[in-house]
């Protein structure tokens, strides 16, 4: 199945109970699979009217206890921003999915990783992060979905998955489970709108107009992110533990840094990619160890380079340079080989 | 016998923050004494706007959530989609509702969603300081028309919004109102009541527009503002059943 109906298969698989999408390309392939999907097991599919619509549908599923997710791509998540911040501020529990195509404007229906500071910085407005996983798979677009719903439950924050027109158009065969593999109980929603039977009225709500109020509530926020930074951070490793060079890379752009990685290695380099899967919080801690005794950190973008940035907040005694395309442009494997040669011969 | 006005069990016992003579203290009445009356407190979820009744919920005794400016409606429509059993309203100015959320109201009411909404036109922003509204009257002094609605100078005219929607198949009910006087704010407690009934009955999609004095920005005391909607506003927005099943 393509990228696009993994996530698809993944929301079904964790109980999705409602989708609203507005159609945008290069994602439209996940919004026709939810349109038959969730029809077919008697869930609510709603074509909004605009992304702020759907992003809003999503609110009030949300509010109302249910799981629910919307997708789009850079210019409809743009959209959406005030919507997520309205998510955050309620804390509200949802899935947002980002399949990234070229900006900014209008930009093109290319491949395109250029909204990693919106996604990674909050993206609306006020003081929130929300979490961020970024899939370089097909399987791993449905895991990640799946384990967005239980994150978004868990912490009760609307959760992004950022993935970009490659992984969303790309077809692989892929094993999914069954069921979700989260292994922490998840809260009871006794905070939803269900009815005010047996108990005081529930009020979703992000307004504090009291002294001090907003301050409180932001800071409750802080605390609950600052739990989910230490927690959530997640990444993989490919390579030898004695790699001098390090490339770093995410979603599709890591699967090019891969094989850059394996012809070099043929060609005698000890070199090895790290790669971020969970974006936001960024991976500090494995990232650490991993930059340790290197000659040098190359990170490799389908962007003009937004992540690059927190590379260089974490890793400080190692030179961190930086290869990426814009507009469309995808750095190949032999692009990086030879952009790694120039500079190392320097 | 004695006759006794009690509190609805659906309106909490708090002071408003409304202005004297503002209409949204009586139509929260309103809207919790049919509430009640329909025994559907405990069933019940609302949508408050953003606007001068943002803190509804703070007044109403039962489930509420906040929306985003302009999108009550589309969170009304993601909750009740997935809890179909419950009523849920959403309580709108005429800026959240005919302006900035002008889409989600005209698609959530052609969508037929089996939603109610109570539309309170003061024909004015009353929350930020009363710039116009779509719903402004030609001629209106506001703060941002210094010099009265005027049509010919790119102002637009008053947008009859309620009568947009009843040509719409999915909406089964449009009545409009008004709360300039003890009988017309018995006639809307009725409208209201049967809008509400439609939804119970899976009818589709209801509105009641309540003409509601905002007298602090009309600059008005709170008998003159009830008089302008008698002798202004009604010309413009007349009172009655704009669609019935
Ligand atoms: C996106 C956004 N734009 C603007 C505002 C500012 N704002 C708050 S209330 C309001 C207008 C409210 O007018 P109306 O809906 O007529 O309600 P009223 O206050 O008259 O009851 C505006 C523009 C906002 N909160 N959010
Ligand atoms: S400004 Fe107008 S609508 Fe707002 S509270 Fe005062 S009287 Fe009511």
């Amino acid at each position: 199945m393509s990228g696009n109906e993994a996530i698809g298969e993944g929301a079904i698989r964790a109980d999705c109970t409602l989708y609203a999408g507005y159609p945008i390309t290069p994602q439209n392939e996940l919004t026709a699979f939810m349109a038959r999907r969730m029809k077919e097991s008697g869930r609510s599919f709603l074509q909004a009217e605009s992304e702020l619509a759907a992003i809003n549908m999503v609110f009030g599923a949300a509010a109302a206890g249910a799981r629910a997710m919307t997708s789009s791509s850079s210019p409809g998540i743009s959209l959406k921003q005030e919507g997520i911040s309205y998510l955050a501020g309620c804390e509200l529990p949802a899935v947002v999915v980002n399949v990234m195509r070229g900006g900014p404007g209008l930009g093109n229906i290319a491949s395109s990783q250029a909204d990693y500071f919106q996604a990674t910085r909050g993206g609306g407005h006020g003081d929130y992060f929300t979490p961020v996983l970024a899939p370089w798979s097909v399987e791993e677009a449905a895991q990640h979905t799946m384990q967005a719903f239980d994150l978004a439950d868990f912490y009760r924050t609307p959760v992004l998955v950022l993935a970009d027109a490659i992984i969303g158009q790309m077809m692989e065969a892929v094993e999914l489970p069954e069921a979700s593999r989260f292994s922490r109980p998840l809260p009871k929603k006794t905070w939803a709108l269900s009815g005010a039977q047996g108990r005081r009225p529930n009020i979703i709500k992000s307004f504090f107009l009291e002294e001090g109020g907003l301050e409180r509530h932001n800071e409750h926020l802080r605390e609950k992110w600052e739990k989910l930074r230490e927690k959530e951070q997640q990444s993989a490793y490919y390579g030898p533990e004695t790699a001098r060079i390090l490339l770093i890379a995410y979603g599709s752009q890591a699967r090019i840094a891969k094989e850059a990685v394996d012809l070099l290695t043929k060609e005698g380099m000890r070199i090895g990619l790290f790669r971020p899967v969970s974006l936001c919080p960024f991976p500090d801690h494995a990232l650490k160890k991993h930059a340790k005794e290197k000659k040098m950190v190359l990170v490799v973008e389908q962007s003009l380079g937004q992540m690059v940035e927190d590379v260089r907040r974490v890793i400080r005694d190692t030179p961190v340079l930086f290869f990426g395309k814009t507009g469309g442009g995808i750095p190949s494997s032999q692009d990086i080989v030879s952009h790694l040669k120039k500079v190392l011969e320097k | 016998m004695s006759t006794q006005y009690l509190r609805p069990s659906s309106l909490r016992h708090r002071e408003t923050h409304y202005c004297p003579g503002c209409g949204h203290g009586i139509l929260h009445r309103i809207v919790s004494e049919v509430i009640d009356e329909l025994d559907i407190r405990r069933t019940t979820a609302a949508v408050a706007p953003v606007g001068c009744a943002v803190v509804a919920y703070n007044y109403w005794n039962f489930d509420c959530s906040e929306a985003a400016h302009g999108r009550a409606l589309a969170v009304a429509t993601g909750i009740k989609r997935v809890s179909p059993d419950l009523c849920v309203f959403t309580y709108q100015g005429d800026g959240d509702l005919a302006s900035i959320g002008l889409a989600e109201t005209v698609h959530a009411a052609n969508r037929g969603e089996r939603l109610t909404c109570i539309f309170v036109n003061n024909a004015c922003y009353g929350m930020t300081g009363g710039q116009m509204a779509p719903t402004s009257l030609i001629g209106q002094k506001t703060a941002t028309t210094p010099c009265g609605r005027t049509p010919d100078t790119g102002e637009g005219w008053p947008l009859k919004i309620s009568d947009l929607l009843a040509q719409l198949p999915g909406v089964c009910f449009v009545a409009r109102c008004a709360l300039s006087s003890p009988k017309e704010i018995q006639d809307t407690a009725r409208q209201i009541k049967t809008a509400f009934q439609h939804q119970l009955d899976k009818r589709g999609f209801s509105l009641v527009e309540v003409l509601s004095p905002c007298p602090t920005i009309w600059q008005k005391n709170p008998v003159e503002a009830m008089a302008w909607i008698d002798t202004e506003m009604k010309k413009v927005f007349p009172p009655g059943i704009l669609k019935t099943p």
